[in-house]
């Protein structure tokens, strides 16, 4: 066994993993809360307003981060799916069943946001474009990975089952993607284009990405608080468990 | 498998036909069974023993491959075992008889066979013969009773040309008749050189010969095996395997109870 | 005492499966009527004008028969897994996603193709434009066959629940969706006299693909949920 397998092994065994989250996570959650309220002043405050959509524009520093981060949660789901598929490490199986209703939840407030900025743009809550429809179907993908982990007892297998379901998903987004956009030209004069092709400024541009980079914080420090979560679960019966809880009632004793 | 040997004691030398190195089971870290370790030569009938919820249906389910072992691993005839790769050599017989209600006893059987091949010198027919059933062949299965539908599940695992046999509870049901049915049917695959895993939850057991035992004692704490033995523990279901009361009628090699001969 | 070839498992399969099928025959009929049903609720609840029912036909007709797919879909290894020969088949020396193939195609010709045939009728039911008579069951015949391997996956990974008809729904619904876009769009677009072929090639070349892909993964969903 070469080192780096070696390294895989000790960090990937569930109680190193639960302490080396425990330590990360605090750092994930405050950096993310600083760079999202600097991001938010810059993107609320800061940013000029838009000549066309008025202050309406503001809630892409929201929805677009969001959207982002509702593909990027699939795919880190979807790899970590794979690794535990392909080699069963459990810590995978863990993170990737942690990232899903994380990546579920980014996804359900692209899709509300989006239904925001409908209103004042189309005068409508819901429109049939191509990106919300897309969205719509990522939320029901996880929906259904989530449902089906929910709906199998054995933890193991459950997220083997859902992996699978998740790396399906993956080959389905983009065909999802590219069908629901053929359809909407298909369907063309009910679509209102979101982002026309005005350039977008670059008092814009600075607070989008911050908040890019506070909700991947953001997201990752929530999954480590999930996969704490998940391997006490996973390993309730083990000791380094038993130590945790007993550990913990007698300090509130 | 090649062709069977008529006596017995030529399959001293053969490879096992399967062998278990530290096999275990846990789900939800609730341990089901094991570490087991022991080896089915050519010609034993090895019983599985243990209560209720003991983790016997689970182990033969591991051992046929539909269910992965937590660790250790399995060889047949010296290959290992896995998912991907299931070996031919296994006929299994589970709780669930897998047969189709709306067929008849003989549409079951041919479906089995067209499956899994054609042990030779047998048919449908004959194999429903076997099991005290000539007769039945039109019947549909709906219609049989628990007992007759055992029979016929039985007959298809005679039907299929492999050396393992792992039987769940295959007295279950059966009547007096079909308890030494299902001796003669386990003596003659083990005279040709078969070997046969069954369970049992101890109230009929396999009378003639004298079989090896392995008592599992997974699940429940308070159901023991038949050895009291060693403290029970919490993570481990401990494998009691003793020889047959009565080594010296046994015909096959018994050369270590480990079974790593 | 040799296991028997591929071929003669893969003909013992599909002969005990339309066996099955045609003891059970009463039930085959299920899937038209459920269509039947929710094509005629359509008038219904809209109104009975020609030219209003005319406009939707073809796409009320495909989510019909998605729709009749769907609850078709429980009973692939329903009955298999219950009495135990879902267990025997994955225990068989042979390729398990060509026996799965097998079972997919035989549930494809009794419950889809029945439905295939009816199609036109369903679709007169709803004033079907006269030009879409021959494209509408063709769209369906690439189409549905999709619906029955992509569905197969998803009951793979639901087989051992009992209660799994919502949860089967969720997970089929995202792979469904490329498939009704193109398969009604093609229908679609021949009724606003747009061209329609690209779609149905689409159509076409998922089938190749998903026909090699899905028993494949079929095999691999069933050994997860088996386990």
């Amino acid at each position: 066994m070469n080192a780096l397998t070696l390294w895989f092994h000790k960090t990937g065994s569930p109680p190193t993993a639960y302490r080396l989250a425990g330590r990360i996570m605090p750092w994930c959650y405050g950096l993310g809360l600083v760079l999202g309220l600097v991001a938010l002043y810059g993107g609320l405050v800061l940013a000029p307003r838009d000549y066309q959509q008025g202050d309406a524009y503001r809630i892409i520093f929201i929805h677009v981060p969001c959207a982002w981060m509702g593909l990027f949660a699939y795919f880190f789901m979807a790899a970590n799916a794979f690794i535990a598929l392909v080699w069963r490490i459990k810590l995978s199986e863990v993170l990737a069943m942690a990232a899903a209703p994380v990546g579920a939840a980014f996804t359900f407030i692209t899709l509300v946001t989006g239904s925001l900025w409908g209103k004042p743009m189309w005068g409508t809550w819901w429109t049939w474009d191509a990106r919300l429809t897309s969205e719509l179907v990522l939320l029901f993908l996880y929906l259904g990975v989530i449902g089906l982990h929910a709906a199998i007892e054995d933890r193991r297998q459950a997220a083997r089952a859902a992996g699978f379901l998740a790396l399906i998903g993956v080959v389905n987004i983009p065909i999802v993607h590219f069908s629901v956009n053929w359809w909407n030209t298909l369907h063309q004069g009910s679509t209102v284009r979101l982002m026309g092709p005005s350039k977008i400024d670059g008092s814009m541009i600075w607070p989008l990405l911050l908040m890019a980079l506070a909700t991947h914080v953001w997201f990752f420090g929530s999954v480590l608080a999930r996969t704490r979560i998940g391997l006490l679960e996973l390993d309730g019966g083990k000791d380094w468990v038993r130590a945790i809880a007993l550990g913990e009632t007698e300090a509130r004793a | 498998m090649p062709p069977a040997p008529r006596q017995p004691e030529d399959h001293r030398d053969r490879p096992a036909l399967l062998e278990a190195r530290g096999l275990a089971l846990s789900r939800n870290d609730e341990p089901i069974f094991g570490p087991l370790d022991f080896a089915l030569h050519p010609g034993e009938v090895v019983l599985v023993e243990g209560d209720n919820g003991a983790g016997k249906t689970t182990l033969l389910r591991v051992l046929s491959g539909l269910l992965a072992p937590t660790s250790g691993e399995i060889r047949l005839a010296g290959e290992p075992l896995t998912l991907a790769r299931l070996s031919p050599q296994v006929a299994l017989l589970s709780h669930a008889n897998g047969l189709k209600p709306e067929l008849t006893a003989i549409e079951n059987l041919r479906f089995a066979a067209g499956l899994l091949g054609l042990r030779s010198g047998l048919s449908p027919t004959t194999a429903l013969a076997g099991v005290g059933l000539a007769g039945y062949d039109d019947v549909p299965t709906r219609t049989l009773s628990a007992g007759q539908k055992k029979r016929v599940a039985l007959a298809r695992v005679l039907l299929a040309p492999v050396g393992l046999w792992l039987l769940d509870e295959p007295y279950a049901n059966l009547d007096r008749d079909g308890i030494q049915l299902v001796n003669r049917l386990l003596e003659n695959h083990a005279n040709r050189g078969g070997a046969a895993l069954i369970t049992s939850h101890g109230a009929y057991a396999y009378t003639s010969g004298t079989p090896r035992r392995i008592a599992l004692r997974g699940g429940n704490p308070g159901g023991g095996g038949p050895a009291g033995g060693s403290g029970f523990s919490r993570d481990a279901a401990v494998p009691e395997i003793r020889d047959g009361f009565a080594a010296e009628a046994a015909p096959a090699d018994r050369s270590n109870s480990g079974g790593e001969a | 005492m040799k296991p028997g070839s591929t071929l003669a498992a893969c003909a013992a399969l599909v002969r005990r499966d339309l066996t099955l099928v045609w003891r059970r025959r009463g039930d085959a009929a299920n899937p038209i009527l459920f269509a039947l049903i929710v094509v005629a609720l359509f008038p219904l609840a809209l109104g009975p004008e020609p030219e209003q029912l005319r406009r939707i036909a073809a796409g009320v007709v495909f989510v019909a028969i998605l729709l009749a797919g769907l609850l078709a879909l429980d009973t692939l290894f329903r009955s298999d897994y219950e009495d135990g020969s879902l267990e025997q088949l994955v225990l068989s020396p042979h390729p398990l996603s060509l026996l799965l193939a097998c079972k997919i195609a035989v549930h494809w010709l009794t419950t889809a193709l029945p439905l295939i045939v009816v199609s036109p009728l369903l679709g007169e039911l709803l004033h079907l434009a006269a030009p879409l008579r021959g494209l509408l069951p063709l769209a369906l015949l690439l189409a549905t066959p999709l619906l029955s391997l992509l569905g197969a996956v998803c009951v793979a990974l639901t087989v051992g629940m009992h209660r799994s008809g919502m949860l089967l729904a969720l997970l089929v619904l995202p792979l469904y969706v490329p498939v009704l876009i193109f398969g009604a769009g093609a229908c679609n677009a021949a009724q606003a006299g747009l061209p329609f072929a690209a779609p149905l090639l689409w159509l076409g070349a998922a089938l190749v693909l998903v026909l090699v892909l899905a028993p494949l993964a079929c095999a691999a969903a069933l050994r997860i949920s088996l386990s």
